[in-house]
């Protein structure tokens, strides 16, 4: 599932836009919808997955019995860190894959950057992921967290409406979700055949905030509780 | 009646090397702005099995939680093994087994054992040893999620087991078992103990406590008795130890009153 349902959703987009007009010489409709789900699929499906997998450690106890063995809190972290990257990694590179080789989409950068900012989204996820499950009591609050962490950056993110039209509250709020930054850094790499600074500023930014995740998350990891 | 923990405790058990294993001065836990333990103070003997028994809601679980160093107490010193309760020396000494097992259900029993080996940094051979001495050798490959409840409880203990705990504090280990599992169980323990492990074990079945060598009676967060079954029928009179409790519970109610007035 993890693997093969965001390719499976790129290709109904590019049967969706298939017969979509587009004007001559500008990248077709699809172009820019592909590039998107690549950034987005990573970030929705690993902060699901990790809320909920962390959620159910916290609550079944499994998380407090850790912690009482020798392991670190960092360790723990990065095993889940690792574990769920490796997944991302491989659903983003059969994305990529697919979206690249079978459904020709065509970006000025390099392909190899499009997968690279996959998996920081992914990263990103995690970090989040991670967080949110200290605060969801249930596995039904966890999956809630997701309208309320994921939806408003895909909002104001820019792919609805174009962050520039904003009205200037929703632009400084836009300007503070990592989202927005992710989603520049992949449309610079589709118009740009190098790597601008812009583009490498925006993947600096998503790296730092996913750090903060991640930190943020350890200290949610506490061996005493009340 | 309330007996005095250290003449007690030295001599209900020989093997006693001088230093207890769990040292509890002036423990004061609250729990969701309840006092949960009240002033406690107790000592554990090494090597012995030591049994907490009490009402549920006594605060067995919080002292429990305590002694391993995830309980955030409010004041007190809870001494393991000569060392503060928690700190990084421990965790390779002490195995706590939750009330409810807490073992992965999506993962086969070999799967859930090799893992907290793996986390103890002990080798994956020993966690098939640790099936074994729980009597799941069968159920080896066996999804715990098939598994009947004692069944999951005893793959939970596997994985404490598997790091050779010195001391091994179990959280009512037998609730919800059948008889026939239960006996299996305390043979376990017995078995445990004589290799040199201490043991904690909290129940709410009075009739379980004549397995152990020591007694910890607990009542809404206090001790209200630290003393063994031959002495607690005889300082009460009573054979059944059912009777004996409760009648701990009377005569430490009246003593309370007393002092209140």
């Amino acid at each position: 599932m993890i693997l093969l349902v965001p390719s499976l959703i790129i290709t109904l987009m590019y049967f969706m836009f298939q017969n979509a007009p587009h004007a001559p010489g500008q990248p077709t409709p699809f172009n820019n919808a592909c590039l998107i789900m690549l950034g987005v699929f990573p970030l929705i499906v690993m902060f699901l997955i990790t809320s909920i997998t962390m959620q159910r450690e916290r609550v079944s106890g499994t998380l407090e019995r850790i912690l009482t063995t020798p392991l670190r809190r960092f360790d723990l972290l990065a095993a889940y860190g690792t574990a769920f990257s490796i997944a991302a990694a491989a659903q983003a590179t059969l994305a990529c894959i697919v979206s690249f080789w079978f459904l020709g989409l065509h970006t000025e950068g390099s392909p190899v950057l499009v997968f690279l900012i996959a998996i920081i989204n992914a990263v990103l996820g995690v970090g989040l992921g991670l967080l949110c499950s200290a605060f969801a009591r249930t596995e039904f609050q966890a999956v809630q967290f997701m309208p309320v962490v994921i939806a408003p950056q895909l909002l104001l993110c820019g792919i609805i409406v174009p962050r520039a039209a904003l009205p200037e509250w929703l632009q400084w709020i836009s300007n503070v979700l990592p989202a927005s930054y992710a989603l520049e850094a992949l449309q610079q790499v589709g118009a740009h055949p190098e790597l601008t600074a812009v583009a490498a500023r925006d993947i600096a930014i998503v790296v730092g905030f996913a750090a903060l995740a991640l930190c943020l998350a350890a200290a949610t990891l506490r061996r005493r509780t009340p | 009646m309330m007996t005095s923990s250290i003449d007690e405790f030295s001599n209900s058990s020989p093997s006693d090397g001088g230093e207890p294993a769990v040292d509890i001065t002036g423990l004061q836990v609250s729990r969701g702005g309840r006092p949960a333990i009240r002033d406690l103070s107790v000592q554990v003997a090494r090597g012995a099995i030591t049994g907490l028994l009490g009402p549920s809601g006594c605060g067995k679980t919080t002292l429990m939680r305590s002694i391993v160093g995830t309980q955030i107490v409010a004041a007190g010193t809870v001494t393991v093994l000569g060392h503060p309760a928690g700190s990084a020396p421990l965790r390779h000494r002490v195995g706590y087994v939750t009330q409810d097992p807490t073992i992965y259900n999506d993962l086969r029993v070999i799967d859930n054992v090799r893992y907290f080996a793996s986390l103890y940094g002990t080798s994956a051979e020993s966690a098939v040893g640790a099936i074994r001495s729980v009597g799941l050798d069968d159920h080896r490959t066996a999804y715990c999620g098939n598994l009947s409840g004692g069944q999951r409880t005893r793959v939970s203990l596997a994985c404490a087991l598997v790091s050779e705990p010195e001391l091994l504090v179990l959280d009512e280990p037998t609730v919800g078992l059948d008889p026939v599992l239960r006996v299996d169980l305390w043979e376990q323990f017995n078995e445990l103990s004589r290799r040199g492990t201490t043991l904690l074990v909290s129940s709410h079945v009075m009739d379980e406590a004549d397995h152990c060598g020591d007694l910890l009676l607990m009542r809404e967060g206090r001790l209200l008795a630290h003393t063994t079954p031959d002495r607690l029928r005889k300082d009460t009179s009573c054979t059944s130890l059912e009777e004996a409790f409760l009648t701990v519970i009377r005569r430490s109610a009246t003593a309370g009153s007393d002092r209140a007035d």
